[in-house]
């Protein structure tokens, strides 16, 4: 009885504990409710927002940047895909250590590692930087095999740009490179993240440079499906990227072959300038660089090479080197003294072979002179007292008026960047340039005159000046890009050749001094170069003094040569109707007529024998494309 | 004839248990295809597997309850020697000890049997001393709580511990445990845990476990990833989900373990909250009838191992939804007959082979 009392008892106390283990339940139960209702309803939208951002993936679609072709559309510049090994230095603890493990498993090199180290110092925050590019078929293999125990280690599918003429030309085209920090600052505040997007590189120098914004081209977008290990699925939408436009130049590269090769070993400039548009058909500077080195970065070594190389092949010399134009100028001057009317053309001087103002005196280069001088032949032979009488009679800011149009000491406001403008001597530039000396003396004016002394012109200037005259006054602003092909259409637009200004010129003047530069070719000082040429020209040699090392180290071995004078020649041809005008600067060339003559006589003879030319580069299947 | 056989079949099945487990085994495997993105071989393995359990529910349906209980020490006693065999020479996998390679059976995870056999052996004691139960057998019957759970604990395996733990604890509680006891450990329980929290008793990925509870941004790549896509999988399900075989989040591999601990997340991304109230009512139904057998039950044997087992349903389904929503922190527990798993599927349908024996052999044991 009792024990039955017990048992009901404890079936009471335990359905009691059961009750409460099952308010118990339905409590936790109703927190569950609450929890999948505060996900579902109240942060569903959040949620599906994280659900498409998850399973969404947009991924930029890099634009191929435009192709560059010379004038007859042989490639200068082109893209090619391949494949390159990339790490991600986020993802990857231990770099040297990962370098080592790939070495392992494909070549790796000394230079491989070093550029690599260099890139990884300049962009510590990318997200994906080349170890190697241009990997075989086999070496592709080999690390798709073993990266599952490589993470951080990529291999991706790029296009490289590819300079195939090498150091030809390499001061026209530039080169591309990674974008840099400050670079990317200026994209984005420039609002042009969109576009850069998914690409790394961006021109550097040259034409990259100064068209990237034709060349670039925008990137597209794909919407891809991924999955958690952002595989991607499946496509779901794409924008397809804008090929950079394609870019002709007015550049004949065969022309510029046969300049370069005429310059052999020597530093200097050339620019060949076709009057009539003001195309630039060659444009030299040498020592030049190969582009190529630059497009996965540049290794440190040979960085530091170009850099530091005494003869500054990174230095663009028709844009940036500055040099007194020694006697080229004496045609500009003649004309001058015409234009202002205080010579005739045939008004003749006796040269004693000196000048003597107040204290000074200027020795011409004759000893003896040139007996009887008129304006042409004051040209043809270069007589320098002609001239040291006219640079005492002119006022020097009316001389700077005159030689401004002709650009000498301006911008040419040619298509590439860089150009400095150079020194064309007034009396508000010497008191700037020289408080202690304020003034500008008569004897500076008699130095002037002959081109030496503060005049500082870069050989881009002399050409254009050069062009400008044969044009007989009409001015075209130079270019080297001649045609724009839309990459998207084809559609090619011309930039249109319209002639800048026109300078107010007599045709008796411009006669006069056509004939002394006729002169110089036919029997004065470039008479000897010019024997035997099927057909005619005008020209001028020129020497400009280097009065001392201006910076750089002293290097006794190289004194005697780094001291020589600079050589100069201008020209043009034909005589009737200009085709071609050039100027031609060799560093330290010395004289004139004996460095600088030949080169544009080279230059020239090509220009106007289509044999020639078509030796100097072999057009082929490979390296041209329709223009 | 055919009724006969139809009666001796059915006899000992409760028809609304049986008939509940069938819906909600059936549901798990249709989540389970689409959590396999649509491939049969783990809904064809986990259909043999549910094949077997429910032969065995019902061999244990048919047996008497006093039957049962005789297992209780054997099962215990073999479960104890498992674990130690575990701790000196058991499988490491992903650095816990949890396994064990036998011959002929295969590999074993020993602390899965305790979870039945706690409850059993500990209903079996009470039982054993019905109606002169004192403290001294309370102390007796948490030493043979402690004794397993400390060995799962130092395999490590946090959750089973825990589990075995709360299926030991419910039995003490229904055979009248002293509340001011309950709630003394429970406060004891709370500090031993703020001790092993400070003196780093825990493993790290314990810790951040319960870290990402309250801050599943803490690492998405690693501990809070698996909370931070179940919620997002869960959250984008919205009222009436994506639809079956549309998970986003699952066919996309965003979510983690998605065939086993969070199969939940499938279920709510592609039913939604409908979904998942019909999921709560379900196993509501489930438990509800295991308690209504507890409380029905004619011996104390039956109302404690019942009860527990109703519990023990409860904690299983409550840990796990709780874990997959991110309320709780991320313990290997599995969605009831939903995840995919023989082991599990095992444990719950022996339980259910225990509450139809204690349902139906009621009047045997009254005479």
């Amino acid at each position: 009885m009792r024990e039955l009392r017990n048992r009901e008892q404890e079936a009471y106390w335990f359905q009691r504990r059961l009750a409460v283990a099952g308010l118990v339940i339905l409590a936790c139960f109703a927190l569950l409710l609450g929890r999948f209702t505060y996900l579902q309803v109240f942060r569903h939208q959040h949620f599906s927002t994280l659900a498409e951002a998850n399973r969404i993936d947009v991924q930029p679609e890099v634009p191929n940047r435009g192709i560059i072709t010379d004038r007859n559309g042989i490639v200068l510049v082109s893209n090619y895909s391949a494949y390159t090994l990339e790490l991600n230095p986020q993802k990857i603890e231990n770099l040297d250590a990962t370098i080592d493990e790939i070495g392992k498993l494909i070549e790796i090199t000394a230079r491989d590692r070093r550029r690599f180290k260099r890139l990884f110092e300049e962009f510590r925050s990318a997200e994906s930087l080349p170890l190697k590019s241009r990997l075989a078929d086999e070496e592709v293999a080999r690390i798709a095999a073993h990266r599952f125990r490589l993470p951080g280690v990529d291999i991706r599918a790029r296009l490289f740009r590819q300079y195939p003429m090498g150091e030809l030309a390499s001061h026209v085209i530039g080169y591309i490179g990674r974008i840099n920090p400050k670079e990317k600052e200026r994209i984005e505040e420039a609002g042009l993240g969109p576009e850069y997007k998914g690409s790394d590189y961006i021109g550097k120098s040259g034409i990259e440079l100064s068209y990237e914004k034709e060349l670039r081209g925008t990137a597209g977008a794909v919407e891809v499906e991924v999955d958690a290990s952002r595989r991607v699925m499946r496509q779901l939408s794409r924008k397809p990227s804008v090929p950079g436009n394609n870019l002709q130049l007015s550049l004949d590269i065969r022309l510029q072959k046969i300049a370069e090769d005429a310059f052999g070993d020597r530093r200097g400039a050339l620019v060949a300038i076709e009057p009539s548009t003001g195309d630039i058909l060659a444009f030299v500077s040498k020592p030049g660089y190969d582009p190529n080195l630059f497009v996965d970065g540049i290794d440190p070594q040979s960085w530091e090479a170009l850099r530091d190389s005494p003869d500054k092949p990174m230095l663009n010399r028709p844009l940036q080197g500055g040099y007194p134009p020694g006697s080229t100028y004496k045609p500009f001057m003649a004309l001058m003294a015409l234009e202002f009317g205080i010579r005739t053309p045939n008004q003749a001087i006796s040269d004693p072979g000196f000048f003597r103002l107040g204290g000074g005196y200027w020795r011409d280069d004759k000893a003896g002179g040139h007996g009887l001088v008129n304006l042409p032949r004051s040209i043809a032979v270069s007589c320098d007292t002609y001239y040291y009488q006219l640079g005492a009679e002119l006022d020097i800011d009316e001389w700077a008026a005159f030689m401004r149009p002709f650009g000498f000491g301006q911008k040419t406001g040619v298509d590439i960047e860089g150009e400095l403008p150079g020194i064309l001597p007034t009396r508000e530039w010497k008191a700037k340039r020289y408080p202690k000396d304020p003034k500008l003396h008569v004897g500076d004016q008699v130095s002037l005159a002959i081109g030496q002394s503060f005049n500082t012109f870069t050989p881009m200037q002399l050409a254009f000046a050069t062009a400008t005259l044969a044009n007989r006054g009409v001015a075209f602003k130079p270019h080297l890009v001649k045609r724009i092909q839309d990459g998207k259409n084809g559609e090619g637009r011309l930039t249109q050749p319209k002639p800048a200004y026109t300078i107010p010129l007599k045709d008796a003047h411009l006669d006069a001094v056509k004939e002394g530069l006729a002169g110089v070719v036919s029997e004065g000082t470039a008479a000897t170069v010019f024997k035997g040429a099927k057909y005619t020209s005008g020209g001028k040699t020129g020497t400009a003094q280097v009065f001392g090392l201006r910076g750089g180290e002293y290097v006794e071995s190289q004194v005697s040569e780094r001291l020589r004078d600079h050589a100069w020649y201008m020209a043009y041809a034909p005589l009737d109707k200009p085709q071609i005008a050039l100027a031609v600067f060799v560093e330290n060339g010395g004289f004139g007529a004996k460095a600088a003559a030949p080169i544009a006589r080279k230059v020239l003879d090509a220009f106007f024998d289509p044999a020639l030319l078509a030796a100097a580069i072999k057009t082929t299947e490979t390296n041209k494309v329709a223009p | 004839m055919i009724q006969l056989i139809w009666n001796k079949l059915t006899d000992h099945i409760d028809p609304l248990l049986f008939a509940v487990a069938t819906i909600v085994t059936v549901l798990g495997l249709l989540v389970l295809f689409s959590a396999s993105n649509e491939a049969m071989s783990r809904v064809v393995s986990q259909s043999q597997k549910v094949v077997v359990a429910v032969v065995i529910m019902f061999i244990l349906a048919n047996l008497s309850p006093t039957f049962i209980a005789r297992f209780a020490v054997p099962m215990y006693i073999a479960g104890i020697v498992l674990l130690l065999g575990v701790a000196f020479g058991g499988e490491v996998i992903k650095g816990a000890r949890r396994w064990l390679k036998l011959p002929i059976i295969g590999n074993i995870q020993p602390s899965e049997i305790m979870k039945i056999a706690v409850p059993l052996i500990l209903a079996w004691y009470f039982d054993k001393h019905e109606g002169a139960i004192t403290w001294k057998n309370f102390i007796v019957a948490g030493i043979l709580i402690v004794v397993p759970f400390g060995l799962i604990v130092r395999q490590p395996d946090l959750g089973t511990a825990l589990l075995v733990g709360a299926c030991g604890f419910y039995v003490l509680y229904l055979a009248g445990l002293d509340w001011r006891l309950i709630v003394g450990g429970a406060l004891l329980a709370c500090g031993l845990f703020f001790a092993a929290w400070e003196f780093n008793w825990l493993h790290d990925y314990q810790k951040e476990r319960v870290l990402t509870v309250f801050d599943p941004g803490r690492d998405s790549q690693d501990a809070g990833w698996h909370t931070i896509q179940a919620a997002i999988a869960i959250g984008s399900g919205g009222l009436i989900g994506k639809g079956w075989l549309s998970g986003t989040q699952t066919h996309l591999e965003f979510l983690p373990e998605k065939h086993t601990d969070f199969i939940f997340a499938v279920y709510g991304e592609e039913f939604g909250l409908l979904g998942a109230i019909l999921l709560l009512v379900i196993y509501l139904v489930l438990i509800g009838r295991c308690l209504l057998i507890a409380a029905r039950a004619t011996s104390l044997f039956g109302r404690l191992i019942c009860g527990a087992m109703a519990l023990m349903f409860f904690t299983y389904a409550f840990v796990n939804m709780g874990m997959v929503t991110g309320m709780l922190p991320v313990v290997g527990v599995p969605l009831p007959f939903v995840s995919f798993g023989g082991t599990a599927l095992m444990t719950l349908f022996v339980a259910l082979g225990i509450l139809m024996s204690v349902a139906t052999h009621r009047k045997l044991l009254g005479t």
